[in-house]
């Protein structure tokens, strides 16, 4: 199956290929990618006015559904949807275990009852936004803001946007994922950004227990030696390493992974010296980056939080204008038919 | 027809005329703006007929059009740059061609998000009439009218010149 043709593509993209729901970036072409990364250019320079608000949705209501917590990814889509002129309803829903699929139909049927026009979507359970996409009333735009294991989009764009800025393209990109690839929705969204938009070289770097059984089949190398991995490396993402991942025996202790895997300066001078250091934080320090690296000159992390703002303006306003352009085409038909 | 767009001619005009206005007004340092991408050639044409030391502006309206809700996000927006404040400036905001008046007033919206200007002034290489909204410029390069079937498009940057197509359907 082609990118073209594919299921995620057409539930994501109007007929004529305006972004309409951002739920992952398969199937999602170069052009698409590039378009997103060039918008949000556009809305950095909005944050730099004296009023940093543009109208584009003004009187629409953009809903945060939260099923899993967040604080920076939530707070940078209510400030994103802010400066879009949208009036904001954040919900945080925790996640209740019983009959999730019924509840969370429910949930939204009553949002649709406000007269929403965007849900953003996080949640614990892969392809949960996929699911309100397909059952949403038409016209109203789905923005996945983490689900599961599996993806993360607007975080893997914010960092695509990092790295355009720092290095001005893709092309000949070596670039490194290190810690905790197999529960990292995060991960996933970069690999697959990273090779839509040309990277050279997408390399995980972690232990084997950390990782995917078919870890190549996402579209990288695979390297379990950090100071091998390190080689050559114009860009290194480091993930953070979820605590709770410890009592499922999946590492012997923070120390250990630190020593193996932690990015200390040691550790960094084997790559160019010009390599940038990312994180999609919460970072642990002294767990997965040496204090000394994350705030170093090398580190562009605080910036990745900057442009989340810009990418997730970029996005949402793309999405409600392909869902606007295709209600007007429907409209337009419906009075010729 | 293209032998009454003179590109030379058109600019004299608005030349002759923004300098009139600037003088009428007491403006002796305005700040020139350009809307994307046609109203961009202009202002530098201007600035440099104009013997302006100061670098001009570059606006894309895209994130303050009034047809979004229509047609969507144009994809190929870019950053609109200002490097000066517009607030308490006089401003002259230049556009090559003006018709319904919207493109001048999401124009002024954004101006208005970066400060607020002590002025400003329209300029407009060509004047389509039909306008839509309560706008005018204040100086023009030309008048024309048009049939129904005829459109009139800048291009350039190198050189400016105008061009006039014949279009085969009558919307």
């Amino acid at each position: 199956m082609t990118a073209q043709d594919s299921p995620s593509r057409s539930l994501q993209l109007t007929r004529d290929g305006q972004l309409k729901h951002f739920l992952t970036l398969d199937g999602l072409d170069r052009s698409l990618l590039t378009d997103i990364l060039d918008t949000a250019d556009s809305f950095i320079e909005v944050g730099e006015r004296s009023i940093k608000k543009v109208p584009l949705l003004r009187g629409r209501t953009v809903v945060n559904l939260f099923f899993e917590s967040s604080t920076r990814t939530r707070s940078t889509f209510e400030l994103a949807a802010k400066r879009l002129s949208a009036d904001v309803l954040n919900l945080d829903i925790s996640t209740s275990a019983t009959s999730k699929g019924e509840s969370l139909s429910d949930t939204l049927l009553n949002l649709e009852a406000m007269a929403s026009d965007m849900f953003v979507v996080r949640h614990a359970q892969s392809g949960a936004p996929h699911f309100i996409a397909e059952s949403v009333t038409p016209g109203v735009a789905i923005i996945n803001a983490g689900d599961g294991r599996h993806a993360h989009p607007t975080q893997a764009m914010l960092d695509m946007l990092t790295i355009r800025q720092r290095k001005g393209s893709f092309e000949g990109l070596r670039v490194g994922i290190v810690g905790d690839i197999l529960h990292s929705r995060v991960a996933r969204s970069q690999i697959c950004a990273l090779n839509t938009l040309g990277a050279a070289e997408v390399r995980v770097i972690a232990p084997a227990t950390l990782l995917p059984q078919d870890a190549e089949s996402l579209g990288c190398k695979v390297e379990y030696d950090m100071a091998r991995g390190m080689k050559d490396l114009d860009v290194v993402i480091m993930l953070r390493l979820q605590r709770e991942r410890m009592e499922g025996a999946l590492l012997p202790s923070e120390r250990e992974f630190y020593r193996l895997y932690g990015l200390s300066q040691d550790k960094l001078a084997l790559a160019r010296p010009d390599c940038i250091v990312m994180h999609p934080g919460p970072i642990n320090r002294g767990v997965e980056i040496e204090s000394a690296v994350a705030d170093g000159p090398q580190s562009v992390i605080l910036n990745q939080v900057t442009n989340g703002i810009a990418v997730r303006m970029a996005v949402m306003s793309m999405a409600m204008g392909g869902q606007m352009a295709e209600r007007s085409q429907r409209q337009a038909e419906g009075e010729r038919a | 027809m293209t032998a009454l767009l003179d590109m030379d001619q058109l600019l004299d005009q608005l030349e002759a005329g923004l300098r009139r206005t600037l003088a009428e007004r007491g403006i002796e340092s305005p700040a020139l703006i350009g809307i994307r991408t046609g109203g961009v050639w202009l202002a530098d044409a201007l600035r440099k007929r104009l013997g302006l030391d100061e670098p001009f502006g570059e606006l894309d309206i895209s994130f303050y059009r009034d047809d979004f809700s229509r047609i969507g996000l144009n994809p190929k927006v870019t950053p609109s740059m200002l490097p000066f404040e517009t607030e308490g400036r006089d401003i002259v905001l230049i556009d090559d061609v003006i018709m319904s008046g919207r493109t001048i007033r999401a124009a002024m919206n954004e101006i208005f998000d970066y400060g607020r200007p002590a002025s400003i002034i329209l300029a407009t290489l060509i004047d389509l009439g039909a306008r839509e909204l309560p706008i005018q410029p204040d100086v023009t390069g030309r008048v024309l009218e048009l049939q129904s079937h005829q459109r009139v498009k800048l291009r350039g940057p190198d050189p400016l010149r105008i061009e006039l197509r014949e279009t085969d359907s009558q919307e």
